[in-house]
């Protein structure tokens, strides 16, 4: 695929993003004129790409949609929840012509163009035809744009400037500038103005007296072309008037600027930007007005109206539509603003970014260890100064790589929209937290687990609305979808209203299926994440939805995948909780370097809370006393069995995770250390307590701990231990 | 052509039509278009580089020239006055004769 059609894809897809919002919001509020606007916009911008990489199927296809909206924002046909749900259809299959333009086949196979023929015709039918139309047949929409309220034919852009009279003394030449507009695309007419030049007398030949208005052809945006001007911003009079405005902009321009308008109208229609129809239609409404009242016995109030309220009234647009017009104009140069400020750049050259700035972090390690060992002060000092700068360049490459998680949470609108629908439950979502960010790779791979839970929570939570009422809840359900950063991590919850787990049929379950041994105590977390095992379902009937038990071990995993944790939470009838937590990023991380024995051990910083020396009565037990607090310890040299004595002196490093805490006892503490995460091999992919290798300074290799494995397996034992003393308190 | 009773006048410029010149060289076209009887033969066939004050004063010893009912032609140029004569689109008002060279001479 060549460039500019992947280009076209990337972008469309974004549209129809933006287009399922809108209609989504539509919904909620119908005949909103900035929501119509903005769906218009969205099926304009991809039929106009479509055009452009000339892939005709998607032009088609959007044409037809195009004009019902077109309707809809003429206010027409009015929209209602079946038109809603065949434009979302349509916006659908229009991701799916994406899809077929991306695989590189010729056109849509004969499903899908079947599948694109009956929502066409649907359109056609219900919408398209006068008949059909609910119910505002009064005024064809045709009409209206031919008379002034619809967009000029010329597609190009129109650009009228003043330059100021201290250019040229300032040492611009607005030549320079009109010719750099030559290189973003094409003049295709352009017209000089010089009548602000005074008689030959008064004639200051140093001061610039002209203006041009040209009609130029380019793919730029508003905000590239007013760039072009940016030198000479403050000392021109810049109006750019993008393709196919609105005839009214163009009476509006002629009217704003200084020469006469008969005039400017002329030259208007000579570069091209308007036909001699268009014009005179603008201009004579607006002398006809005058003259009109005064026929009807009426002296006119205001000789000199603005167009726009000249034509608001006689009717010809609604005083609501030329507000949007403005809005829509802003809105276009703010998001067209904003667009410039982003650059796209392919995500492997990215990758390649970060893998180097890994192998400098590596190397950066070996000069400072080795400048350590000379002792020669200087050199030591831009070691470190170097040391630092790498931390920083570290920290901007990774931020790179963060995007907002909030157009993840987004997509769940539809989803929850459809489910609900189909289930016939009353669902309402609310997002926060949507503005923290986390690692690209990250935020796709979690999509899915997430539409899991989501989807679970829809199916299995919230229950139909007149359960809720009976058990004295609002018919309304609550879904939430939350994030936010802790200590390290970032924490993604998805939370409902609804009955929450039902611990005996889990239990149950869990008993039949021979995952529990029948009258084994577990205590009610244990049991919830029993439902994260293969093969379990405790949902009585299949839906099409979820219910067939494969997901949640599949969410477990992939979450696990991503070095995170799922814990669930659950009230019967309050509703339950997921939160996924995952760390901040995949590659690197600031490390603390512990010592045991000869080896080497990076404990993550973020998780270490502070570090005690072990005193002599912690080397028998294993636990200490924390400033009241019992901490349970993990002895590394126990856990990773390694032979030798412990030195006189151990020390413990206090550790963290989702609240829970305990302690590592190692040898030595060694500070931090940046770390490159290298994944470990598939070999030793199962051992747990190792979340992977780093290499070091020295070039030996150290191992990175999973505070989290290493933490769980803490809390279970005790957890064990305190079972094992109840039992025996019982026994005795 | 018989009609014309009075030889034409003739103003040559010999350096650059820029902003550094500009004050004058509208002075000279003045006078020149002043002195001029019926008709002013402007000779730019010396100018090698014009800006925009330059064109300016071509604009306005054009319009001046209109306005006191006499003519003022370009009878010769060089091949940036002819592009930015072009470029700025008057070739059509100013009406005089533009010669393309065969090879950007």
């Amino acid at each position: 695929m060549d460039e500019i059609t992947s280009v076209f894809v990337t972008e469309s897809r974004e549209q129809i993003a933006a287009l399922e919002s809108a209609l989504l919001q539509l919904e909620n509020s119908p005949g909103d004129d900035d929501t119509l606007n903005a769906i218009f916009r969205s099926a304009h911008t991809i039929k106009g790409g479509a055009g452009v990489i000339e892939c005709s199927y998607i032009v088609a296809f959007t044409h037809v949609v195009e004009n019902v909206l077109d309707r809809l924002r003429e206010h027409a046909i009015n929209a209602d929840a079946d038109l809603i749900a065949l434009l979302l259809g349509c916006a659908d299959h229009i991701g799916n012509l994406l899809g077929v333009l991306e695989s590189g086949a010729a056109g849509p196979d004969a499903e899908l163009a079947a599948d694109g023929d009956a929502l066409l015709a649907h359109l056609q039918r219900d919408w398209l035809s006068n008949e059909g139309g609910a119910g505002l047949p009064s005024v064809p929409p045709v009409l209206l744009e031919a008379s002034g309220g619809g967009a000029v034919e010329s597609d190009c852009w129109h650009i009228s400037v003043r330059f100021g009279a201290d250019v040229l003394r300032n040492g611009m030449d607005p030549l320079s500038f009109l010719r750099y507009l030559g290189s973003i695309g094409r003049i295709v007419h352009l017209e000089t103005i010089a009548d602000a030049m005074p008689e030959a007398a008064d004639m200051d030949p140093e001061t610039c007296y002209l203006g041009f208005e040209i009609s130029f052809a380019s793919g730029a945006d508003k905000a590239a072309i007013e760039r072009v001007f940016d030198f000479v911003r403050d000392d021109c009079t810049l109006n750019i008037l993008p393709p196919h405005s609105r005839l009214s902009d163009y009476i509006a321009l002629i009217n704003t600027l200084p020469e006469d308008s008969m005039r400017l109208g002329e030259i208007l229609v000579r570069i091209g930007a308007l036909t001699q129809d268009e014009l005179e239609d603008g201009l004579r409404q607006q002398t006809a007005v005058p003259a009109g009242g005064g026929e009807s016995g009426e002296a006119p109030a205001v000789t000199s109206q603005p167009i726009g309220e000249i034509l608001v009234e006689r009717k010809v647009v609604q005083a609501e539509l030329v507000d949007a017009a403005v809005a829509r104009q802003k809105q276009v140069t703010e998001k067209k603003a904003a667009e410039a400020r982003l650059i796209r750049i392919q995500a492997d050259k990215l990758d390649r970014l970060i893998d180097l700035v890994g192998e400098l972090v590596i190397a950066g390690a070996s000069v400072n260890l080795l400048a350590g060992r000379t002792g020669v002060g200087e050199l030591i000092e831009a070691t470190s100064l170097t040391g630092r700068l790498v931390e920083s360049i570290r920290d901007a490459a990774l931020q790179l790589r963060m995007v907002q998680i909030g157009e993840t949470f987004n997509r769940f609108h539809r989803v929850v929209r459809d489910t609900s629908r189909e289930m016939g439950k009353e669902i309402e979502l609310s997002i926060s937290g949507g503005d923290t960010e986390l690692d690209k790779s990250m935020v796709e791979k979690i999509g899915d687990p997430l539409m899991h839970l989501v989807r679970n929570a829809m199916d299995h939570g919230l229950e139909l609305p007149s359960a809720r009422e009976a058990s004295g809840k609002a018919a309304r359900g609550r879904l939430e979808l939350n994030a936010f950063h802790d200590s390290g991590s970032i924490v993604i919850e998805v939370a409902d209203d609804g009955a929450g787990l039902n611990r005996e049929r889990i239990l149950a379950k869990a008993v039949e299926r021979g995952l529990v041994q029948p009258g084994q105590a577990l205590s009610d977390a244990e049991v919830y994440t029993l439902i994260f095992e293969p093969g379990f379902s405790t949902a009585e009937k299949v839906t099409n939805i979820s219910g067939r038990g494969v997901g949640m071990d599949v969410v477990r995993r992939n979450i696990q995948g991503l070095r995170g944790s799922v814990d669930v939470s659950s009230e019967p009838g309050k509703g339950s909780r997921f939160a996924i937590r995952l760390p901040l990023t995949l590659a690197i991380i600031d490390g603390f370097l512990v010592g045991v024995g000869n080896a080497a051990y990076v404990i993550p910083l973020d998780s270490v809370v502070e570090c005690i020396e072990l005193g002599a009565d912690g080397s028998v037990r294993d636990y200490v006393n924390l400033r009241g607090e019992v901490l349970p310890l993990v002895r590394l040299r126990h856990l990773f069995g390694m032979v030798g004595e412990p030195p006189a002196r151990q020390n413990v490093v206090v550790v963290q995770y989702a609240g829970i805490k305990s302690g590592i006892v190692v040898d030595q503490l060694m500070g931090e250390f940046q770390t490159v995460i290298k994944p470990l091999g598939n070999l030793f992919r199962n051992i747990r307590g190792i979340g992977g290798s780093t290499i070091l300074g020295s070039g030996e290799v150290a191992l990175i701990l999973d505070v989290q494995a290493l933490v769980q397996r803490c809390a279970s034992r005790e957890a064990q231990r305190a079972e094992g003393a109840l039992l025996a308190a019982a026994a005795t | 052509m018989p009609a014309r009773k009075k030889k034409p006048h003739r103003v040559a410029i010999g350096e650059d039509l820029t902003i550094y010149h500009a004050a004058a060289q509208k002075q000279q076209f003045i006078d020149a278009l002043a002195a001029a009887p019926e008709q002013l033969d402007i000779d730019l066939s010396g100018v090698a580089e014009i800006d925009t004050a330059g064109f300016q004063l071509l604009m306005l010893v054009k319009r001046e020239a209109r306005r006191l009912g006499k003519e003022a032609r370009i009878v010769a140029h060089g091949e940036a006055v002819r592009e930015l004569i072009e470029f700025y689109n008057v070739a059509a008002d100013f009406g005089d004769p533009l010669l393309i060279p065969a090879h950007g001479a």
